[in-house]
């Protein structure tokens, strides 16, 4: 009797002693999260000011000075990536759900994507670099464009089929009985059923490159300047928050904090939009 | 959302109770063009055949452009450590000692840690507090890379280097582990933070995983008496084991490839080095350091070819990852 007894206890110090790592667990991601971002905060808001959005960069040692050219190259080089990845995304996704679904070319496609999805973005650097840099003999914000677009794809690829999965079939049978054409069943009743998922799935995508660096380093590369033009270098937030982190300058180093501060809560923000809409989502 | 007769029947006139004369603007037109379906569904396909030849032109380029380096090292270069670009000699060993040995560390730091929260958020958490947790342990996901490293440079670093090191030396400065200085700077802070940076990704497959098991399982192992602990260890892990080796493999091509974040804290030394506290580097971090500033050819072609492995390796684990991940999913919803 005793030792079923002894057992017993056993079994349930077992059970609380797993509860407590399992929250313990937690607690540590959460510890983390909460960390890093106080000390963002801490950092980053005396650094930003009016200046940090209007100004150009300052000489080392100078006071002030703001990184009103990297934000503006930042959003540049976003938007051109949008513009050449979500397209190309969209398109590859609608083949994946509406036409390929079982066929050998969608699950390679597939397959291939997932694996594209969390591939180092450095390597998409270097090839961006050879196929973009080394040919225009020259850094270029275009080159970092199509960089984070290629990041970009696969990340819309999925997420555009995954929603476009969730219509049911029945609507496009419907559709195709009242005699339209495929493409305008696509166009007309699948997209726009499909559109608050796949604005959102764009939303996602376009936050996580506009965290990227790694890709940025040697494609659109850096500059303390306006920039004339997307063939030339262009400042981006990320390069310049790099460039100014490893730098010995105090002022510099501040500024680097305000930029970290701008693009973690620009791209956390997106994210946690995106999380609110795939919420009320119900198709 | 609209019903789904106004998105079909858009344009045409109110032909909903069925006696309107005129039918759907998709039944006006008199002959459907023969060319814009097949049109459209081949563009469609040409965008899908683009990613397979992203892939494959990634991989060409990276090995035509560091054929000069391939040619000129050899195989050498993978087992050489020397790395003098004044000398134009490069060996890519210690590169991949450091991505290796600070991917694996944090792998083993990351895997128990996901592991307990996936448990947590799927089997022990109430719903009100499972899904706040779930959402802000996602978004350590979120956060970009660059600022972890910015972090780790400037708060972590400092952190260990007056805190934890001193610690570390203090009960095990005998073995090889815990040599040098504690700078905060090194192979142990650069594994830290990656495991930080992977547990999100690997907790979050484990946590769809286990919400796969069929909830008849697991209530036959409470139902024959079996604590929460037991039932996990007895039925979702079971049953998920080979789902959790590939979040596993998941995480660990995240880690291999992951760049701003390591290349701020490793110290980018190209030495190898037994000890945790020493400063080393990574393939990643290198070509984050070196490349826009090479010179010569050789450099270049040696950083590409770098970067060349490390696309074959991460490809290669990604692969097994997304292999064993899609097994097991069809494994648990075919019964």
């Amino acid at each position: 009797m005793a030792r079923s007894k002894w057992l017993y206890m056993r079994r349930r110090a077992y059970n609380v002693l797993m509860h407590a790592a399992a929250f313990l667990s937690a607690l540590f991601g959460l510890v983390w999260l909460f960390w890093i971002l106080a000390e963002l905060l801490r950092k980053g808001i005396p650094a930003i000011n009016w200046d940090f959005f209007t100004k150009l960069p300052a000489p080392p040692g100078t006071a002030g000075g703001g990184l009103a050219n990297a934000i503006m190259g930042t959003l540049m080089i976003t938007a051109l990536a949008t513009a050449i990845g979500v397209p190309a995304g969209v398109m590859a996704g609608t083949y994946l759900a509406e036409f390929g679904r079982k066929s050998v070319l969608a699950k390679t496609v597939r397959f291939v994507a997932d694996v594209l999805v969390s591939a180092p973005s450095i390597v998409v650097g270097v090839f961006v670099y050879s196929i973009v840099v080394m040919p225009m003999h020259g850094f270029s914000g275009l080159a970092g464009s199509i960089a984070l677009a290629i990041i970009m794809v696969p990340v819309v690829i999925r997420t555009t089929e995954e929603i476009l999965l969730l219509v049911p079939d029945s609507l496009r049978e419907a559709a195709l009985a009242l005699g339209a054409p495929y493409w305008r069943v696509v166009l007309q009743v699948c997209y726009r059923r499909a559109l608050a998922g796949m604005t959102t799935g764009i939303l996602l995508a376009v936050a996580r490159v506009s965290g990227e660096t790694a890709p940025l380093l040697f494609t659109s590369l850096n500059s303390p300047f306006w920039s004339p033009s997307i063939t030339k270098p262009v400042a981006t937030l990320n390069v310049t928050l790099f460039n100014y982190a490893m730098s010995p300058y105090d002022d510099w180093r501040s500024l680097a904090w305000g930029a970290a501060l701008l693009i973690t809560l620009g791209v956390l923000a997106a994210t946690i939009l995106a999380r609110i809409v795939v919420g009320r989502i119900k198709i | 959302m609209q019903g789904p007769s106004d998105n079909i029947v858009e344009g045409g006139s109110s032909g909903r109770d069925g006696t309107s004369a005129v039918p759907p603007r998709a039944l006006q037109r008199r002959r459907p063009s023969a060319w814009a379906d097949p049109l459209f569904r081949y563009a469609t396909a040409a965008f899908a055949c683009l990613v397979l030849l992203l892939v494959a032109a990634m991989a060409a380029v990276l090995y035509e452009r560091g054929q000069l380096s391939i040619r000129t090292f050899g195989l050498g270069f993978l087992w050489s450590s020397e790395w003098d670009p004044v000398r134009g000699l490069f060996g890519a060993l210690p590169a991949m000692y450091g991505t290796v040995a600070s991917s694996l560390i944090a792998i083993a730091i990351a895997t128990p840690v996901a592991l307990g929260v996936a448990i947590f958020l799927t089997e022990m958490a109430p719903q009100a507090l499972a899904r706040p947790v779930g959402l802000a342990i996602e978004m350590l996901a979120a956060i970009p890379s660059i600022i972890y490293g910015m972090w780790g440079l400037f708060v972590f670093a400092p952190f260990l280097a007056n805190h934890v090191e001193p610690f570390l030396k203090k009960i095990g400065g005998s073995t090889p582990f815990f040599q040098g200085p504690p700078m905060g700077i090194g192979m142990l802070p650069a594994a830290l933070i990656l495991a930080v940076m992977i547990l999100p990704f690997i907790a979050s497959v484990m946590r769809d995983l286990f919400s796969l098991v069929p909830a008849m399982s697991k209530e036959s192992a409470y139902g024959v008496g079996a604590t929460t602990w037991e039932m996990v260890r007895s039925v979702v892990i079971p049953q998920t084991r080979t789902g959790i080796i590939g979040a596993i493999f998941l995480g660990l091509g995240r880690a291999l490839g992951e760049t701003m974040a390591v290349t701020f804290v490793i110290g980018n030394t190209h030495q190898i080095s037994a000890s945790l506290l020493a400063p080393g580097c990574t393939i990643a971090s290198t070509l984050a350091n070196e490349f826009s500033e090479a010179v010569s050819d050789m450099h270049v072609s040696s950083l590409i070819e770098m970067g060349f492995v490390l696309f074959l390796i991460t490809t290669v684990i990604l692969a097994s990852a997304k292999i064993l991940l899609w097994r097991i999913e069809s494994r648990i919803r075919g019964r």
